[in-house]
């Protein structure tokens, strides 16, 4: 098991003998030259992998920047989904990129929160045609919208729910029932 | 020829086919009358052919597939939903329930994710458990999905050869962990039982016997000349297209992309063994098929290196606050039992952190996304379930195509319901 109260200097000496927070860092300084550091926000490396948060604006300029890099070649969507953050105002709701260069083996998330009031994001279906059941999938489960998808319809549920049952208000279990409380399943 | 799920992308392809075609027979219907002329054709949901229930609307002209819209849905479990309100051991059935032709590399994985998260290091011995059972879990997937491509094409004698093997297999996972379908065998920080000595013999006894009955399947097929006028050039896909469309695995494999997750990204010491990775040329149901049998000679290759090189040592890393206790051990030690509890009931936090963690899945790419904000469940779990990513390609690789084509590409896909619907 990781020893995880080590201190923060020893940590950082791991990480710069780490090869792959190196090739975080440089990825990051080739993000900042090409989109401009102000568009990353909240960037950090959980479990080795790096992690930057957007707007929603700027996410399609980004993800078809990333595809037609010849350097860096980030030209795989390996998945992407919606979640929900209730208590998050004004960003409720997020998208979270996966994306990989299967020539250089990075791996990259980028993720935008907006508000649920207005869950509008752009479509990637022009870039990838795997986005398209992915997008339908985040309509269905949490109500995100995207102009331009070309069958924007429920995947998995059927078509006549009228609710988007991944959102975090709607609970997996009756909310009347007194005998199956959290106490009780140790959850 | 571009291909749209929408009924309007449907009919422009429609009357892009009739004014390009010439009208042959005095008596044919001319361009203004497609309606009459073409034929929607249900494959599914329930089709003995679709392997599984997918819906396939299928427009056709005459036998040539002219368009389709894929539907599915039809055993959507909820499973993200649901692992959302459980502890991380009572999501491990959920996993086993989404390929459940190979469902220890999704039990796996999703032991991996959780160890991933927690900080667990496991041990070397368990780790080359894990790769056998993997590599065994990875063969009778390819088992399964090439045996019934022969059944597709009307050759049922291999399919009984292949079935014979798998169960052969299911009883080395009987011995290691008393399940044959939905075996759940791992835990956190390792295995539940050590490979014993019935299991090892039987893997040897295996590893024996089955190499001749793969090399008289092989030898059924690989050259047959009714089979390989049946799927080569049949549903073929481009390597550019197949990246667009997210393939992994085997399918993209035989488009000609060498990429594995085994290799880029080795998890649970696939450093440790040599092997190499099948591609095809042409990304056709021929390559696809040849690339898994090709798979089944490397697996068993990484099998007998981990067999003859398997470390002794312990079968499950040190860690009680996370590692589910045997059985055995809860009715006789104290703490045991009472860590038993502890973990069944879900009382052990993880810590905040998100982690993506991706195993090669019998299919491809199997990721599992998980942000955990600090409570005893996931906050938010997202499973990369591989077949949901390259199902949507299937129409277009069968358009233009003749219905049969369209079975044998549905089959040598290898779409598993259970992990498309998830």
């Amino acid at each position: 098991m990781a020893d995880q109260n080590e201190s923060p200097e020893a940590q950082e000496m791991a990480a710069a003998q780490d090869p792959a927070a190196q090739k975080n860092a440089q990825l990051l300084g080739l993000l900042h030259r090409l989109f401009g550091a102000e568009t990353f926000t909240d960037v950090e490396e959980p479990y080795g992998l790096l992690t930057a948060t957007t707007t929603r604006e700027r996410i399609h300029d980004i993800i078809a920047g990333l595809q037609q890099d010849q350097e860096l070649q980030l030209n795989f969507l390996t998945t992407m989904c919606g979640m929900h953050f209730p208590e998050r105002e004004g960003q409720e709701l997020g998208m979270v990129y996966h994306l990989h260069s299967l020539t250089q083996n990075i791996r990259l998330r980028l993720k935008i929160f907006f508000p649920i009031a207005d869950p509008v994001v752009p479509t990637l279906t022009d870039l990838y045609a795997t986005a398209n059941w992915m997008e339908r999938e985040a309509y269905d489960f949490y109500g995100i919208i995207f102009p331009g998808h070309p069958n924007l319809i429920r995947i998995l549920n059927v078509e006549d729910m009228d609710y988007h049952p991944m959102r975090r208000e709607y609970a997996l279990e009756d909310g009347t029932r007194e005998d199956k409380t959290d106490l009780f399943f140790g959850r | 020829m571009a291909v749209n799920d929408t009924l309007e992308g449907t009919r422009k392809i429609v009357e892009e086919a009739e004014v390009q075609r010439p009208n042959l027979h005095p008596l044919a219907p001319s361009v203004n009358d497609f309606n009459q002329e073409l034929t929607t054709l249900n494959l599914g949901p329930t089709h003995p052919a679709t392997h599984g229930i997918f819906q396939n609307i299928l427009q056709m002209d005459g036998e040539r597939i002219v368009s389709g819209v894929p539907t599915i849905g039809y055993i959507h479990r909820a499973f993200e939903k649901i692992a959302e309100r459980r502890p991380f051991y009572q999501i491990t059935p959920l996993t086993d329930r989404m390929n459940y032709c190979s469902s220890p590399i999704n039990n796996m994985g999703w032991h991996m994710t959780v160890e991933k998260l927690l900080g667990v290091e496991v041990p070397k011995r368990a780790q080359y458990i894990r790769v056998i059972l993997m590599e065994l879990a990875r063969i009778t997937d390819h088992l399964i999905c090439n045996g019934i491509l022969g059944v597709d094409t009307g050759a049922f004698t291999g399919f009984l050869y292949l079935m014979d093997e798998r169960e052969k297999v299911y009883e080395i996972y009987e011995e290691v962990s008393g399940a044959r379908l939905t075996t759940n065998m791992g835990r956190v920080g390792g295995m539940e039982r050590d490979f014993n000595d019935v299991a090892i013999a039987k893997l040897r006894a295996w590893l024996k016997t089955f190499p001749a009955v793969m090399a008289e399947f092989e030898k059924m097929f690989n050259r047959n000349r009714i089979f390989m006028d049946r799927v080569v050039d049949v549903g073929a896909i481009s390597a550019e297209r197949a990246l667009n469309y997210g393939f992994t695995g085997p399918n993209l494999r035989a488009a000609g992309v060498d990429y594995d997750v085994r290799v880029m990204n080795p998890y649970s010491s696939y450093q440790d063994f040599e092997f190499d990775i099948p591609v095809g040329t042409k990304g056709d149901t021929y390559d696809r098929f040849m690339v898994r049998n090709e798979e089944i000679w490397q697996s068993l290759r990484i099998i007998k290196q981990a067999l003859e090189n398997l470390p002794e040592g312990p079968y499950h890393a040190d860690a009680p606050h996370y590692y589910l206790p045997p059985k055995q051990a809860v009715y006789k030690n104290m703490e045991a039992l009472i860590y038993h509890f502890k973990i069944v009931m879900g009382e052990i936090e993880a810590p905040v952190g998100e982690v993506y963690h991706s195993v090669e899945g019998g299919n491809g790419e199997l990721g599992f996304y998980l942000v955990s904000d600090g409570g005893r469940t996931p906050y938010r779990l997202h499973f990369r379930r591989p077949c949901f990513i390259y199902y949507q390609a299937y129409t277009e690789m069968v358009v233009g195509q003749t219905l049969s084509d369209a079975i044998v590409t549905l089959s040598s896909m290898n779409v598993i319901a259970g992990e498309l619907d998830a």
